[in-house]
């Protein structure tokens, strides 16, 4: 680990100055403090959030939920509003880590974690996401875990969360505070962004930028679900991962959010699979179809081809069950 | 006054006569407390802090020559002290009992991530970032084997065996199996990284390490440095698990010495969780020919058992893959290949249970196979094919209540309410299946040597260097000691894990207890003879209990009869038994698994091992080390595996994150069941090794049971949901 300068924020706007000057922002350090003593991040300057006032959970005023940015994983799982009217991030959070990790980790932590890729890791290896330009070790290496959607040639890295898969079906935004004091909110789908040539930078976010919540619209109603498939029973990253929330009304799909893990660069959704369930009636074709949709365009790299059936096979299910809940 | 036995005749169960019920008896580890509470000091936590401290850089090719050490510009760095590149830092560890240096030397690299450079500190943080920054350069080799394929295999003439016609046997029989199993590079992951604390005094050294045979480690570690062994002392009285990682002196053991007599002051090293996967022994991957061949009954009339394993250059281990094979079922025909691939990965050494952890998963995955294309239940086909005397070389066994523990199990699981027709089980999404194996491993007796001290106040004292790593040493030592002389468990005092005491066995090879127990009950047996003498009597007729001595009817405390403390240093040696008969624990598992039909995942449900070991010395520490076998059986089975990088060599997965050892979630329900036995030939405790029975077999009963749930079989270890969804139904 690189000697480093700390600083504690003393206001949002106190961390956004220092951010914008360079400083990284620490709030649970579950993933930043690895990745520091890896040295895959060295940063000389970090600024310590964790005083601010961020870590309460308030109802907005339309309806829906206000989530501070310093709100912990654990504390989110178990507020009864969420557990009843968002019991998809509810089921995201607890599959996700351990119950120490959750304990320090932090809403705005999770979204902005970095890839799983075990190159990432690694200062030894090339990789374009942590040295551009290096190259990708990944795509001809161990890749089990890895993407096979929304990748390129320069990097197949996957977005390891499950509460932010939950939160895209949710349709989140995040509310994020720039340095230059103006606060602006977002759609999740708009955070992320995929790799193309540039791995390196995962998110719009600029710099000196602070997430200060995420934001739920009303409940959505209807059933959900959040399954999860791994290597182990518990703590370990999702191979795949499927949100759902459904709505069934007169025997047809009224409405389906469908977002996917373990998948992608991003948290993973598609209209037109959505699309093509909703107003139809619920049978093992149309969920075959939505299948083929969501996985058109899938690439295995050899050691995760097998999450292309995995991956329908667990929509599949999902969907099976979800209707089966919702009649 | 110094007590010894040689082992050449079957012993009389002397500790049972004793009958004072402390001995078997469900105790807790002594050391629990202390270690849950945060009070046992490990090896890297004894210093006062003053220490510098020591981080290894390692080397980032798979094969080549250092040719240069950028050790200027880190010298600069804040903070670092020294830059150790002495020609005596190891390669690798040492294998359990070399008792001499491994290969030593930092600039022949021979595999990715190999230690090559101390760099020592004032802080952790600033030697870990100047070894971050050390430059190194290579003259990289171009034939590096970085696969065992890349490497011609070298066969071990010892281990190329034929008895009888295997392949005519396979030809003429009514029912055969040949398939072809794999299994994963593997790593203990003990919770407790490598770690050391050198001290020097003048000419002699102290180091507190985290070791399991310091008798061995001490010379390794005075071979390494070139000093008298006389001048070497090593402590590890606390143990954060070995598994067989730490059974030979190891790279950061060299380096905080070497780093500690440059800079005249203490040095600690603890190696990083990614260079303990790195730099400390892996099991080795292995490929494994099983063929059997059996009569229409089922009877088998021939084995074979072909295996390729790999290690670098220069190491005499090899994974004895077939160990169990030999002796574990009949049939007239044999044949073994035993191979090793001389590749550049991490070190190959032996990891709980070498050979029958993995032998055993592709043998009994075989007999699985065999039953069930002979339309034999597997437990029924076990019992058929116990041999009545050693297959190969006709020695009578000790003792071996294997057919017990197969009927015994199989009974206590509900073993005939299984389907033997394959995927037809189902709760919900769920295929149900059950699945069962056998479970053996060789027993061994290793010279130890203990001092026991009756003290006038009517307490012991047992001295040994033996080691305790979380397996009860503690607790057993003082069980035999309390028994034999009849003291309650609270005034024995046992001190451990100090070569300043008696030469112990060590732990290892599941021969600790058996080994330093029987040093203690060697001492213990003659403190009561001197006792006897000194109140006239026969040692045979001298009963003690609860600290006293009870003689004419009468009673008297110990302290009454005693005016100076007794000292006897027990000393074991094995003898004609070991070489006599063929000994053996013996077990048997049960497996219920569940096997998701939507994603191939596999969640064991409830699993039960019957087993039979001699004497239990203790049923708690004994039922956990069985409990920790049989997890490391289902973590084998499921989930672990070292990947190596296919151009390199090196390990992707060097974390915990993502080497997967089974969580809490992923044990069930977990029964041991242990069947009465002594074994006279064993030891005079009449016990037998039980450490690494527990792991024998497990890992196939589970993935027998995955066939059962889901008619799928996977002989490529380990059973990822990848490798089961290809064969479940279309849903
Ligand atoms: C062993 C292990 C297993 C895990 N398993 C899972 C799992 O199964 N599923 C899962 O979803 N996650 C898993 N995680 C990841 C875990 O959820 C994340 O590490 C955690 O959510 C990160 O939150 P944090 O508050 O600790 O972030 P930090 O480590 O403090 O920060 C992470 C990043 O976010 C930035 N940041 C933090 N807060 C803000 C903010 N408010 N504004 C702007 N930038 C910010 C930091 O600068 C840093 O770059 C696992 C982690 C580990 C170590
Ligand atoms: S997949 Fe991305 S993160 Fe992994 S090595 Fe390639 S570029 Fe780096």
């Amino acid at each position: 680990m690189r000697a480093f300068d700390y600083a504690r924020a003393t206001s949002a706007t106190d961390a956004t100055a220092k951010a914008a000057a360079g400083a990284t922002i620490i709030a649970g350090g579950t993933n930043l403090l690895d990745l520091m003593k890896l040295e895959v991040m060295a940063p000389e300057q970090i600024v310590d959030i964790n005083r601010l006032d961020m870590n309460r959970i308030e109802h907005t005023e339309s309806g829906g939920l206000r989530i501070g940015a310093l709100v912990t994983n654990s504390d989110l799982a178990v507020h009864p509003v969420v557990r009843r009217d968002y019991a998809v991030l509810s089921r995201a959070l607890l599959a996700g880590a351990s119950g120490q990790l959750r304990n320090k980790a932090t809403t705005g932590g999770n979204l902005l974690q970095r890839t799983r890729c075990g190159y990432f890791y690694d200062t030894a290896m090339p990789c374009n996401k942590r040295e551009p330009g290096t190259g990708c070790q990944a795509r001809d290496g161990f890749n089990r875990i890895l993407a096979i959607l929304g990748t390129s040639e320069h990097c197949i890295a996957t977005h390891p969360s499950d509460m932010a898969v939950a939160m895209r079906a949710l349709d989140a935004e995040v509310e994020i505070e720039s340095a230059t004091g103006i606060a602006r909110t977002i759609p999740l789908v708009d955070l992320h962004v995929l790799p193309g040539e540039t791995p390196h930078i995962e998110t719009t976010l600029d710099e000196g930028d602070l997430i200060t919540a995420v934001i739920l619209p009303p409940p959505p109603g209807g059933v959900h679900r959040y399954r999860k498939v791994r290597d182990r029973s518990s703590y370990a990253f999702a191979l795949v991962s499927v949100a759902a929330v459904l709505r069934i009304e007169s025997g047809k799909i009224a409405s389906c959010a469908l977002a996917f893990g373990g998948l992608a660069p991003k948290p993973w959704r598609v209209a037109k699979v959505e699309d093509a369930l909703t107003g139809q009636e619920p049978s093992p074709e149309i969920f075959d179809k939505a299948a083929d949709i969501l996985l058109a365009d899938a690439k295995g790299y050899g050691a995760n081809d097998f999450k292309i059936p995995l991956a329908r096979r667990t929509l599949k299910a999902v969907l099976r069950e979800s209707v089966e809940a919702a009649q | 006054m110094t007590a010894h036995l040689k082992l050449d005749k079957p012993q009389s169960d002397r500790l049972g006569d004793m009958a004072q019920g402390v001995i078997g008896r469900e105790t807790p580890r002594r050391e629990g407390p202390l270690k849950v509470t945060g009070r046992a000091p490990y090896a890297a936590e004894v210093g006062d802090g003053t220490e510098a401290v020591g981080v290894f850089a390692r080397a980032t090719i798979a094969k080549g020559k250092v040719t240069k050490i950028g050790l200027d510009a880190v010298r600069a760095l804040p903070g670092v002290c020294a830059v150790i590149t002495d020609e005596r830092l190891l390669r690798n560890p040492a294998q359990g009992t070399a008792n001499t240096a491994p290969v030593q030397g930092g600039r022949d690299v021979a595999y990715f991530g190999q230690p090559i450079a101390l760099v020592v500190a004032e802080t952790y943080e600033q030697a870990r970032h100047a070894a971050h920054g050390l430059e190194i350069a290579y003259d990289a080799a171009e034939d590096a084997a970085v696969t065992p394929e890349d490497a011609e295999p070298e066969s071990l003439e010892s281990k190329q065996i034929d008895i009888g016609d295997l392949d005519t046997a396979m030809s003429h029989a009514a029912h055969s199996m040949d398939a072809t199993y794999t299994t994963p590079s593997q790593n203990s992951a003990a919770m407790e990284p490598h770690a050391s604390i050198a001290v020097w005094k003048g000419d002699e050294l102290t180091l507190h390490g985290s070791y399991q045979m310091l008798k061995f480690n001490r010379n390794e570690l005075a071979d390494s440095l070139g000093v008298d062994p006389e001048k070497v002392q090593i402590k590890s009285p606390y143990v954060g698990g070995g598994f067989g990682s730490k059974l030979g002196i190891a790279p950061e053991a060299v380096g905080a010495a070497l780093a500690a007599k440059e800079l005249g002051r203490a040095v600690r090293v603890v190696l990083t969780r990614p260079q303990v996967f790195e730099a400390t022994m892996r099991r080795s991957e292995t490929r494994q020919r099983v063929r059997l061949a059996a009569d229409a009954d089922g009877k088998l009339t021939g084995i074979g058992h072909s295996a390729w394993v790999s290690n670098l250059v220069g190491e005499a281990f090899s994974e004895p893959v077939a160990q169990a094979t030999h002796f574990t079922y009949g049939g007239a025909n044999r044949s073994y290949r035993h191979l090793i691939h001389r590749v550049n990965r991490t070190c190959a050494g032996s990891m709980r249970a070498p050979g029958e952890a993995v032998g055993m998963l592709a043998l009994e995955n075989a007999m699985d196979e065999l039953a069930h294309a002979a339309g034999v239940d597997p437990v029924e086909l076990r019992l058929k094919n116990i041999p009545d005397r050693h297959p190969e070389d006709d020695k009578p066994y000790s003792s071996r209540r294997f057919a017990d523990c197969l009927t015994e199990g199989a009974r206590a699981f509900g073993w005939h309410k299984r389907n033997p027709t394959p995927g037809q089980t189902r709760d919900g999404e769920w295929l149900i299946g059950l699945g069962m194996a056998s479970a053996a491993r060789g027993n061994i007796l290793s010279e130890s040597h203990a001092r026991v001290t009756l003290h006038s106040d009517g307490t012991a004292t047992v001295e040994t260097d033996m080691t305790d790593i979380g397996t009860g040493t503690y607790t057993i030592l003082g069980q035999i000691t309390a028994e034999m002389l009849g003291l309650p468990l609270d005034r024995v005092n046992v001190a451990l894990g100090d070569t300043a005491f008696p030469p112990a066995s060590g732990s290892g090879g599941s021969w600790g207890a058996g080994s330093s127990g029987s040093a203690v009950f060697v001492a213990c047996q003659n403190i009561r003879a001197a006792l006897a003498e000194k109140l006239g009597m026969e040692e045979d007729q001298l009963t003690l209990t609860e600290g006293s001595v009870i003689r004419n009817n009468t009673r008297e405390p110990l302290s009454a009869v005693l005016d100076d403390d007794l000292t006897v240093e027990g000393h074991i040696e094995p003898g004609d038994t070991s070489e006599e008969v063929q000994q053996a624990a013996f077990g048997a598992h049960f497996a219920e698994v569940a096997v998701s039909a939507v994603t191939g995942e596999t969640r064991v449900r409830r699993m039960l091992g019957c087993f039979a070991a001699g004497r239990i010395l203790n049923e708690q520490t004994a039922r956990s080390q069985c409990h920790g076998g049989m997890i490391f059986g289902i973590g084998a089975a499921l989930t672990e595996e070292l990947v190596h990088d296919p151009r390199d060599g090196h390990i992707v997965n060097h974390n915990l994150a993502e080497y997967h050892v089974p969580v809490n979630l992923d044990i069930p329900q977990l029964e041991v069941m242990f069947l009465e036995e002594r074994d006279a030939h064993a030891n005079p405790l009449q016990s037998k090794g039980i450490g690494e029975l527990g792991i024998s077999g497990a890992g196939a009963a589970v993935t027998n049971a995955i066939f059962n749930a889901t008619g799928v079989r996977v002989r490529d270890y380990p059973a990822t949901l990848d490798k089961v969804l290809p064969g479940l139904p279309d849903i």
